[in-house]
């Protein structure tokens, strides 16, 4: 099954409450995936600095003195917010590949969760709840986030094989469904010099999104090609730095529902996740219509 | 008079609020109805997309479902009148038996999924695979449905407003389809097939049945089984 939900924000007014109101989301579907939970929001950017989403099955060990660490190492200056096992390093935007370099030396058990200006990522083994509550997501202000809560079919149950999966700057995916031609399509992306963190079928739709993105298509032009060279089951929802999209495979057997109103733009796996959306009861509801590409930009 | 029999007959209506009560208490009271019981009307309140509501209803009440539900609602009905004052998400009124689901909004994917009896009206748009494998029920759709619908029917009817998706009927056995509006493309062995007196009184009573008014049976087309796929064609052996 898996649940998925994303909420794209066109009021400023509601952005304290993305955290919150993501988080409602996500919890009301728990029952489509008790695996493993995760969310990723999009908060503000400054312009001058990016964010860079690591995690540590030792956070104690990996994450005491790191700032200073990374700090010398890049010779440019390096903050860090832990939040349990995750925590958001920021520095400036140039040096986001060295700091990738420094932290696989200096804290080899630390992993990426994503990076970019805007977005943070946290998921972990467990259930929404836990997970929302762990890493106060309800807290979170932001433009818009997506969330995903898991039930495992194509790989194992691991932090690292929870959604979002994030595979470029600011990007980040969550997906119901399996594809099956995953592995022929990784083998492609990694000749083009991507790379894998796992072996989930999910990371190489966000992978396949990114390289698309890289070569200079748009959100919706890249979701588009999802349609022609994935080959499966899948809803996708989709966040960039300003977007979000969310495309159907043509057999459509996984559920959809979205909601629109001058306020937001709402997806969910089912209607109970939308339910307590402001203005709910006027809003535009429909089901996305099969190999139909829907996006939002800021 | 009659609008003060209406509102005291409303008065009776049994509540449920499903922002106080669990799903399970109101599945279970409409189970224990039994014949002749006096608790003819029931309403639902705050249903919020919760999966099954009124499943397995066995006796002929009136159920009014004040807002959208989820999965399967009205599934394996036996006689109850279920009126859905939303949109219903997927399998609505799967297996329905006897009695009638109307559903005031949209319903999502296989709407009336494996039916023998008893009608479904959808007042708005029906999704992909309406009517899938129905064995017996009526649907009647006053907006469009999506694709694969009807895959594999065999018997009932499925009436159409609007437009149907791709792939309508596609290994259809014996069911009876009527679509008004465009047909994006049929499934492997459904034809459009010959509108005769007998299905013109069919459609017109489908119709009536379901509170259409002004729409004329005429104006549909009939589609069917071309019948090529019943037995196992010598031909096609190199296939398998």
């Amino acid at each position: 099954m898996c649940g998925i939900v994303g909420l794209f924000l066109k009021d400023k007014t509601l952005e304290p409450k993305l955290g919150a109101m993501l988080s409602e989301m996500l919890v009301s579907l728990s029952d489509r995936g008790p695996d493993s939970a995760g969310i990723a929001i999009y908060g503000a950017t400054s312009g001058n600095e990016a964010k860079i989403t690591i995690q540590s099955p030792k956070p104690d060990r990996d994450f005491r003195g790191l700032d200073a660490e990374l700090a010398k190492a890049l010779g440019a200056p390096v903050s860090i917010a832990v939040k349990s096992t995750h925590a958001v390093v920021r520095t400036t935007p140039d040096k986001v590949d060295a700091a990738r370099e420094a932290l696989q030396s200096l804290r080899p058990d630390v992993r990426i969760m994503g990076a970019g200006e805007a977005v943070e990522i946290y998921k972990e083994v467990g259930l929404p709840e836990a997970v929302v509550d762990r890493f106060e997501v309800r807290k979170m202000t932001g433009t818009h986030g997506i969330g995903h809560t898991r039930m495992a079919t194509e790989s194992a149950v691991t932090t690292m094989g929870a959604h979002p999966f994030s595979t470029g700057g600011d990007q980040c995916l969550v997906h119901n469904g399996s594809l099956s031609n995953h592995n022929n399509v990784r083998r492609e992306l990694v000749r083009e010099g991507m790379k894998f963190e796992t072996e989930n079928d999910t990371e190489v739709a966000a992978a396949y999104l990114s390289s698309q993105m890289a070569h200079g298509k748009n959100l919706g032009e890249a979701l588009e090609g999802t349609l022609s060279d994935l080959d499966g089951f899948f809803t996708f929802v989709v966040g960039t730095k300003n977007g979000f999209g969310v495309v159907r495979d043509p057999i459509a057997c996984k559920p959809a529902v979205m909601a629109e109103t001058d306020q937001y733009v709402a997806f969910g796996s089912e209607y109970r996740a939308l339910t307590k959306l402001p203005g709910i009861d006027n809003a535009r509801v429909w089901e996305p219509e099969p190999a139909t590409v829907y996006f939002w930009e800021h | 008079m009659p609008a003060t029999s209406k509102a005291t007959r409303e008065s009776h209506a049994r509540v449920f609020d499903l922002d106080v009560q669990s799903l399970r208490e109101l599945n279970q009271a409409l189970h224990q109805l039994t014949p002749g019981s006096n608790e003819t009307a029931w309403e639902v309140l705050n249903p919020k997309g919760n999966h099954s509501v009124a499943v397995g209803v066995d006796q002929p009440v009136s159920i009014d479902v004040r807002g959208s539900v989820g999965y399967y609602c009205g599934g394996m009905n036996s006689g109850s009148a279920i009126t859905v004052h939303g949109s219903a998400g997927p399998g609505v009124g799967e297996n329905m038996m006897a009695g009638s689901i109307t559903v005031k909004g949209d319903a999502s994917q296989y709407a009336g999924a494996t039916g023998k009896g008893g009608l479904l009206v959808i007042e708005g748009n029906a999704s992909s695979r309406c009517g899938i494998s129905m064995k017996g029920i009526d649907i009647v759709v006053h907006g469009n449905i999506g694709h694969m619908s009807a895959f594999m029917a065999q018997s009932g009817n499925l009436v159409v407003l609007g437009d149907a998706g791709d792939a309508l009927g596609d290994s259809i056995y014996e069911a009876r389809l009527f679509v008004r509006g465009k047909v994006d493309s049929l499934g492997a062995d459904c034809i459009v097939k010959e509108m005769r007196p007998e299905h013109l009184e069919l459609l017109q009573g489908l119709l009536d049945r379901a509170g259409v008014t002004g729409v004329k049976p005429s104006e549909f087309k009939r589609y069917g089984s071309a019948r090529t796929l019943y037995n196992f064609n010598i031909d096609n052996a190199d296939a398998y």
